[in-house]
């Protein structure tokens, strides 16, 4: 059967998230708590989470995650590693260490490498660093057969597999990180067994995504964001989605309200109600950005170095609460997975259709792609 | 009150109106059956010289000239709208000389006089010569404004 | 008449239903009915009839129709009648022989291939009576970079755009080649529905210029009708580069249409043919068309975004490049199915290539190059209902043009005798007595219902997808699939077979 990136695999999902605003490091056993009250809302093809600050010791090093498909390409390893050397410094190098588990099982080779681009050539690529990197792990995907950038940020990483979220979570030993901020995601995809690549989250750099829902502008959005070298290998929502945060955040440098304002744009019947100067603003951003509105069902978790943002789509055609509790800020798919970590959550609240809940750290020296301008 | 107004601009001369008309006042029903082959006698005429053509049927005016020249009383003015009944109408063509518009005209007997009214008889109130212009030269409105 | 051309056309009256009421007589401009004063009956002479169904549309009985004769030569499939009797016909005049509207040879039809999507489990059908449907567009420019001020705040820096209430406008038709009350239906629908009609190449009426802002005034070869005022009249200039029905053919409204209004619009004396070049004689290549383009932007204060149409020929999506890195900010591509007030029939059978192909290759062209934000593209060249609308803004699109569906609307019963002047409906006729046959006045009320009609099935089709805004239909193909085609045609239209 075809896997992600041959055929395009429409899923529904979990979704969590974990937040400390005073940076304070939990390790992921809450977050797995968390999402696993939501088992029904996966089907055991897919689990994963993302953690940030959980490489302190490697924190100015772009932490590379990678699958290999050893069985189908024996060189996979090998080209990678060949084309990381041409490319970076590997200052570090090793497997991800994983548990054996029987809810787990065919996982391809994985391992992890701490880099930094070699000056020589980014310079020649006139690029900047985060440019350079993002574009390296997309060739990887997109050339290498068999090898696959799964996350690529700094002290941050992702960790995810085909199984359920609880299960992929116990598999990474997920327990023994330390990180301020996780999300997580369990996957329901609708035809195949996918692969280990095509679970979520999806990371670009020290973005995030993890997604629940099915985009009915998908092919509308990808095609257009392929314009700017991004290569939508894997043909998911959670990819495209990601990919559209990159270009608009991070290359186009608008605001994460902005941004969120483009991809759950208001109706033109809101929008023309505005007070001045957000309606300007907005219909601008419609006008200029419309190939990039993301329409049908989808509420994500953006992660990023420093914060998290949740955005759901314009019509609320997904369920989503976030919550507040001291310092902490959770978000899932369903109330009760919050209450599961945090049963006497202060403030647990639905955002409206297309808000934006945008969380960062007290700290503001924590600066990374996504964090808000 | 709803009245006919022509406008002479969206005329095209076909003389459709004059047909519908006719077929209205004779009951509506199948056209082919109740024209074929018998001349017809409609209520509105169409004024037609080759290069000019409008429609012309009764106004229905406020003080009908035909009402007050009906020797046999005739004509009354029920709801704005200008009626004759056949059984008090003498045939004297009185009115059809007294209507500057020539609106009146002699029924298909010549016993008495026919004219418009506003199909209120036949087709509904709607009146089947409107209905069926295909330019929209004859309107049933209000007020004439479009006219 | 040509001696050897049989009529293709008989009419049959059914005498039972006739009651000789002479509409169609006084009807028929080609002068095909008569009354018989000594039977009381009507007569027809077929030979004249070009099937227009003025009559049958009027007559009040329902005793009209026309058939096609069954007169036939000795079969033969390599040489159909039809090639019989254009032989005869261009043996008789040693002329070009001429055709109006689209063609009407059974080349392939891709829409007709393409099926759409529809959501189901996954994601939720949209109900457009109970959610809102977007279906408002922007066409032009978008790639500006982003600007701040001091406050931050961004700066609607975009260049002027068209806005549309929805991606679609009537496409252009001079006033000349169609009548003044077929421009004065156009203009007043597209105000009605908040998008524009486009003058073609005949100027714009002094009557029309408070319908500027949904107008889009047309500057082609021969130049007609351009003057500072026009430029400024319209929501866009568009420079008329080719015609999908006629590609590299210029046009040829002869004298006796150019009388009154029609030679004062243009500019030119009455009585005098208005010949429009097949080039624009001072674009020889692109970087001439560069020129005009902002020759253009300048005559506007760079006020009006610029159109360059194009007929879509073999290389297109090469030609759509070149034209969007001339600085006009949207493309319009004809396809070579369009229709047309007159054009060789040669040319306009067998020149250029279909719309579907044509617009599925430039979008793909413009997005390898990553310049598809630089322009808008228009599609144009039968869009023969909502569904052949959606499929294109599904291929790319990012409106479409309409106009043989317009005049569909006008009353038009596709005979294809434009180029006779004679028209029946008073559509593409200038005799004051046929003109005034089209009541601008319904004719707009049509125009408004038709647009307004397939502006509901687009909804309607976009809510089955999950989707509640056009723009992110644009470009999504994967809502389409393809159905008896080949590998090679489905990946020329960038869609996958149905079943995959």
């Amino acid at each position: 059967m075809p896997i992600e990136g041959q055929v395009r695999i429409p899923s529904g999902c979990a979704i969590a998230g974990i937040f400390s605003r005073s940076g304070e490091r939990m390790s992921g056993d809450d977050v797995i708590r968390s999402i696993a009250v939501m088992h029904d809302r996966s089907n055991g093809l897919g689990g994963g989470f993302a953690g940030y600050g959980i490489y302190p010791d490697y924190a100015a090093y772009y932490a590379f995650h990678l699958f290999y498909q050893e069985k189908k390409h024996p060189d996979a390893q090998q080209q990678c590693e060949a084309f990381l050397r041409r490319h970076f410094y590997i200052i570090h190098a090793g497997v991800i260490p994983t548990r054996k588990i029987p809810e787990i099982t065919d996982e391809p080779r994985i391992w992890r490498y701490f880099v930094l681009p070699l000056p020589e050539k980014q310079e020649t690529s006139q690029l900047d660093e985060q440019e350079f990197t993002a574009r390296c792990a997309l060739r990887i995907n997109a050339e290498i057969e068999g090898a696959f950038v799964f996350s690529g940020g700094k002290n941050m990483g992702v960790f995810k597999g085909i199984g359920y979220p609880e299960d992929v979570g116990r598999f990474y030993r997920l327990e023994e990180y330390g990180g301020y901020s996780w999300t997580a995601h369990g996957r329901y995809p609708t035809n195949t067994p996918g692969w280990w690549g095509g679970a979520h989250p999806f990371g670009l750099l020290d973005c995030t995504v993890v997604h629940n829902g099915e985009i009915s502008s998908y092919d509308a959005n990808r095609r257009f964001i392929e314009m700017f070298n991004y290569q939508c290998t894997l043909q998911t929502d959670t990819e495209v989605i990601t990919y559209i945060i990159d270009y608009l955040h991070r290359k186009q440098g608008l605001s994460l309200e902005e941004t969120a304002a483009v991809v759950s744009a208001p109706f033109w019947s809101t929008l023309e109600e505005m007070p001045e100067p957000d309606r300007s603003t907005q219909i601008y951003l419609r006008k200029r950005f419309s190939n990039l509105l993301i329409t049908g069902p989808f509420s994500i978790i953006l992660g990023f170095e420093g914060g998290q943002m949740v955005l759901g789509d314009r019509l609320k055609l997904r369920g989503m609460v976030v919550g507040n509790h001291g310092d902490r800020f959770y978000a899932a798919s369903e109330e009760c997975a919050i209450r599961a970590v945090c049963p006497d959550i202060a403030k647990v609240w639905s955002p409206e259709a297309g808000e934006p809940v945008i969380v960062t750290m007290d700290r503001k020296e924590a600066a990374g792609t996504c964090a808000p301008r | 009150m709803k009245k006919i107004y022509v406008r002479e601009e969206w005329c095209l001369g076909c003389h459709l109106c004059e047909y519908y008309c006719a077929n209205a006042n004779l009951g509506g029903g199948n056209m082919a059956k109740a024209l074929k082959g018998r001349p017809v006698h409609p209520r509105i005429r169409v004024e037609d010289d080759g290069k000019i053509s409008f429609a012309v049927a009764c106004r229905h005016c406020d003080e009908p000239l035909c009402r007050k020249g009906c020797i046999a009383g005739a004509i009354s003015v029920a709801d704005g709208v200008v009626c004759i009944d056949r059984e008090k109408c003498v045939g004297c063509y009185t009115c059809i000389l007294s209507c500057p518009y020539g609106a009146v005209l002699p029924a298909e007997d010549g016993h008495a006089v026919q004219k418009c009214e506003l199909c209120i008889q036949t087709a509904g109130g709607s009146p089947a010569c409107a209905e069926h212009c295909p330019n929209r030269a004859i309107v049933f409105e209000e007020g004439g404004a479009s006219a | 008449m040509d001696l050897y051309v049989h009529p293709l056309f008989e009419v049959v009256r059914n005498e039972k239903k006739c009651v000789a009421c002479r509409a169609c007589e006084r009807q028929c401009s080609n002068c095909v009915h008569a009354y018989n004063p000594d039977t009381g009956e009507m007569e027809a002479d077929d030979s004249k009839c070009v099937n227009c169904h003025r009559c049958v549309s009027l007559c009040p009985t329902k005793a009209l129709k026309i058939i096609l004769t069954d007169h036939c030569f000795r079969p033969n499939a390599n040489w159909p009648g039809e090639n019989i009797n254009e032989v005869y016909k261009q043996a008789n005049s040693g002329g070009v022989l001429l055709s109006s509207m689209g063609t009407p040879k059974p080349h392939p039809v891709y829409f007709d291939r393409i099926l759409l999507n529809a959501s189901q489990v996954t994601n939720p059908p949209i109900d457009p009576l109970r959610e809102p449907m977007e279906t408002r567009v922007f066409l032009g420019k978008k790639s500006q970079k982003l600007e701040r001020n001091a406050e931050g705040q961004l700066v609607d820096n975009l260049t002027p755009q068209i806005p549309l209430t929805m991606p679609l406008l009537f496409s252009a038709m001079s006033f000349g080649s169609i009548s003044y009350n077929a421009h004065a239906s156009l203009a007043r629908a597209a105000a009605a529905l908040g998008i524009c009609y486009n003058t073609g190449e005949g100027g714009l009426h002094a009557d029309f210029y408070p319908y500027g802002p949904h107008t889009i005034v047309q500057v082609a070869s021969g130049r007609f009708g351009v003057h500072g005022d026009y430029l400024m009249a319209g929501a866009a200039v568009e420079i008329k580069m080719g015609q999908g029905a006629k590609p590299g053919i210029g046009g040829h409204l002869p004298g006796h249409k150019i009388a009154g209004d029609v030679a004062r619009t243009r500019m030119i004396p009455p009585g005098s043919d208005a010949i429009s070049p097949a080039p624009h004689h001072d674009i020889y290549s692109i970087e001439d068309l560069r020129q005009l383009v902002y020759s253009l932007k300048a005559a506007t204060g760079n006020q009006k975004p610029i159109i360059v149409k194009i007929a879509a020929v073999h290389n297109v999506a090469a030609i759509a490049s070149g034209v969007a890195r001339s600085g006009a900010d949207i493309i319009a591509i004809d396809g070579f199915r369009g229709g047309t007030g007159a054009a060789p029939t040669r040319i306009r059978d067998h020149v250029g290539i279909p719309i579907e192909l044509a617009l599925a290759s430039v979008d793909a062209r413009l997005r390898e190059e990553g310049i598809r934000d630089d322009v808008s593209v228009i599609a144009g060249g039968s869009i023969r209902s909502s569904a052949d609308w959606i499929k294109a803004i599904a291929l790319g699109a990012d409106a479409c043009y309409i106009a043989t569906g317009a005049l569909l609307a006008l009353g038009c019963h596709l005979c294809r005798q434009c180029h006779t002047g004679l028209c029946n409906w008073g559509i593409a006729t200038q005799r004051p007595d046929l003109v005034k046959r089209l009541n601008p006045e319904i004719g707009a009320e049509r125009l408004v219902n038709l647009v307004h009609a397939w502006q509901h099935e687009l909804k309607e089709v976009m809510g089955g997808m999950g989707i509640n805004s056009v723009e992110a239909l644009r470009g999504n193909r994967l809502m389409l699939r393809g159905v008896a085609m080949t590998q090679e045609e489905l990946d020329i239209l960038g869609i996958k077979h149905a079943g995959v």
